[in-house]
């Protein structure tokens, strides 16, 4: 049988590592887009997404759930070159934002 | 001072410098070109919009400055998209201007609308959609940095027609947009690197269009030659270091000479300068120079670890990086390594049969390369022409190889050399083009003759797919389906009906002087050389394969198949 790379196996019942990451990002309506589609054109599922605009709304922040696997330091350097990304780092933190999200969406 | 959005995007477009645009007209982007025509810029007229994308391409590539191109919403921007990839790819630098329906039909499946802002995500550098007259004297700037800034690449900025029009009054006119500096490196690393290198028994050095782009061909050639270091291009770094240098071993990988891949295959030290490990030049990664360690320097930082993990990477502006490297390499001439160099160079050679006759894929190459000369520009499609030019043709100078390495786009020849001689009229331009190549973008002869271009296309004609073809001889059990064109045109006479001189050297009593004629006239000119649909490029590392695993001349050549 042909071995599938990580990212093409069906799901399993194994839990997988989450990583969170926080972005702050410029504001405005194509920064999801460039965000989300560089994750989606990896095959590089996005669990979860969190976003709201901060401080004088010019700028959001983005806490987004992923796959904790070995291309994640890559995928972070990407989205670090993306020009309405600020800042990206590593927020285990921010999964506290995601339980407080899961009432809503259940 | 009162503008229209339009003639404000050319006030800042001369601003930036620009002196030629090409493109072509529509329903969306007429302002732009009502506005353009009261501009000092030239218009060059493009017949496609994918020829004027490369053609656009020809002159960054050439000048190393960024270009412009300009499209209508809707097609005009879809065709724009292949040679905007294209540029993303081989990292050029592109400012791609779309007119947009306007801003209260977006979102009504409009005439001619398209989202080129969706459809342009995962192909810039960067992307805008323009909402009013006022954000273009932040974005065309910024359009400007980002295209040169760091490592280049497209921006493509979508304009909507109502913002085109839109009237706008500014006290001051935005500065030109500059690209930002580079990143700082620690003296740290550079020590670290001069110490490897010092300590190295056998180091290569292999260079990447990140050496042109950073202007450090000299700096390379000096560790070179400081350090008795061999030094391998990719594709795209080709002409970085002269030919016929002999501390120069060629371009490594799928078509590489069999010394080269087998020197790097010994090598225990890499120097990677400016590149970024495709697979074409490294063949399987996992075995690409196995007993090196890897010094790997790019100025973008996801480029380091993304295929092999250097021992030590940097982040660096390459030419900057290897200027402050220089004092701390020691003078060793190496002399075992380079000896070992030129055994295997003796060995196993680039082996060209037919170097001497202009009828032959290596010969009219060959040829060309005399009668042109240095000063020459070369362009070439895709394909098998492509890797016998990149083979043969002895690049002496950045920049004088113009190629599409990454997106390996048919099609990009022709226009690219027309950009290359608007770029640099003084230069004659050779497009090296296969049938199948020139075909998918042969109305930009139009063009060529419209703007008296010195552009010379050198046909390689073998009536196939000549490429995919040998792939299928070589790993499809020579199942030719769908590589063999049956309509075989007469591209003489289609050059002749564009207004183009052609000569057909394969009813010419003396090929060698008709070449030599058509080289030396000026103005377009194509030279068609019929090609053996048998003649393969070789050496061949299969796909997938390491690179010491080498498909050699000689033994697979039909019969053997």
């Amino acid at each position: 049988m042909t071995k599938l790379p990580p990212d093409l196996r069906a799901p399993s019942d194994e839990p997988r590592a989450t990583a969170f990451l926080r972005l702050l990002v410029r504001n405005h309506a194509g920064v999801m887009s460039h965000v989300c589609g560089l994750f989606a054109r990896r095959c590089f599922n996005l669990d979860g997404i969190v976003c709201l605009p901060v401080g004088d709304r010019s700028r959001s922040v983005i806490l987004l759930a992923v796959n904790d696997d070995d291309r994640l330091n890559q995928l972070i350097r990407q989205v670090r070159k993306l020009e309405d990304v600020i800042d990206i780092t590593r927020a285990d933190e921010a999964k506290a934002a995601f339980n407080a999200a899961r009432p809503w969406l259940s | 001072m009162k503008f229209t959005g339009a003639q404000l995007i050319m006030t800042l477009l001369e601003r930036q410098g620009i002196e030629t645009i090409t493109g072509i007209p529509g329903g969306a982007n007429l302002p732009m070109y009502d506005a353009l025509g009261a501009s000092r810029i030239r218009h060059v007229l493009a017949r496609h919009e994918q020829g004027a994308g490369f053609i656009a391409q020809g002159m960054a590539r050439a000048s190393g400055r960024p270009a412009v191109c300009f499209g209508t919403s809707g097609p005009g921007a879809t065709n724009l998209l292949t040679a905007i990839a294209d540029a993303k790819l081989d990292s050029i630098p592109l400012v791609a201007i779309t007119g947009q329906v306007p801003r209260a039909m977006i979102g009504t499946d409009a005439f001619q609308e398209i989202d080129t802002y969706g459809l342009t995500l995962p192909i810039t550098k960067h992307n805008y959609l323009v909402r009013s007259a006022a954000e273009l004297l932040e974005v065309i700037p910024d359009a400007f940095r980002v295209a040169t800034s760091r490592r280049p690449g497209p921006v493509v900025i979508d304009v909507p027609k109502d913002v085109q029009n839109e009237p706008i009054e500014i006290d001051r006119l935005p500065s030109p947009g500059v690209a930002d500096a580079p990143p700082e490196f620690a003296d740290a690393d550079v020590g670290r690197a001069a110490a490897m290198i010092n300590a190295a028994q056998r180091p290569v050095m292999l260079i990447g269009a990140g050496i042109i782009a950073a202007d450090a061909a000299n700096a390379v050639r000096q560790l070179a030659e400081t350090a008795g270091i061999p030094v391998a291009a990719t594709l795209l770094g080709l002409g970085a270091m002269p030919a016929e240098h002999p501390l120069f071993i060629g371009m490594v990988g799928m078509h590489a000479a069999r010394y080269t891949n087998l020197l790097l295959e010994e090598c225990d030290l890499l120097i990677a300068l400016g590149i970024r490990f495709d697979d074409r030049a490294t063949g399987k990664a996992a075995e690409f120079c196995p007993h090196a360690q890897i010094l790997h320097v790019d100025i973008d930082p996801s480029e380091l670890g993304k295929i092999k993990r250097p021992t030590l990477g940097i982040e660096a502006d390459v030419g900057a990086w290897l200027d402050t490297l220089l004092p701390a390499i020691q003078c060793n001439r190496r002399r075992g390594w380079t000896a070992r160099l030129e055994y295997l160079r003796r060995q196993c050679p680039l082996i060209m049969p037919g170097a001497d006759d202009p009828m032959q894929p290596y010969g009219i190459i060959r040829h060309t390369a005399a009668i042109a000369g240095a000063d020459a520009t070369v362009t070439t499609d895709v394909g098998q022409h492509q890797m016998w030019a990149a083979q043969a043709f002895p690049f002496c100078r950045p920049r004088q190889f113009l190629t599409s390495g990454g997106l390996g786009t048919m099609g990009f020849g022709l226009p690219a050399a027309i950009g290359a001689a608007l770029a640099q009229p003084a230069r004659t331009v050779v497009c090296f083009t296969g049938d199948g190549s020139l075909l998918m973008n042969v109305q930009e002869l139009a063009t060529a003759v419209e703007e008296r271009v010195n552009v010379k296309l050198i046909l390689l004609d073998n009536g196939h797919l000549g490429l995919v073809r040998q792939q299928q001889q070589l790993f499809y059990g020579g199942r030719y389906n769908a590589s063999r064109f049956h309509a075989e045109p007469d591209f003489a006479a289609i050059a002749r009906a564009f207004g183009v001189d052609a000569w057909d050297l394969e009813i010419e009593r003396d090929p060698g002087s008709a070449l030599d004629t058509a080289l030396r006239a000026t103005g377009p000119a194509l030279v068609r050389v019929p090609i053996a649909a048998a003649a393969n490029v070789y050496p061949m590392v299969p796909p997938g394969a390491a690179n010491r695993d080498m498909i050699d001349g000689g033994i697979h050549d039909e019969a053997a198949a």
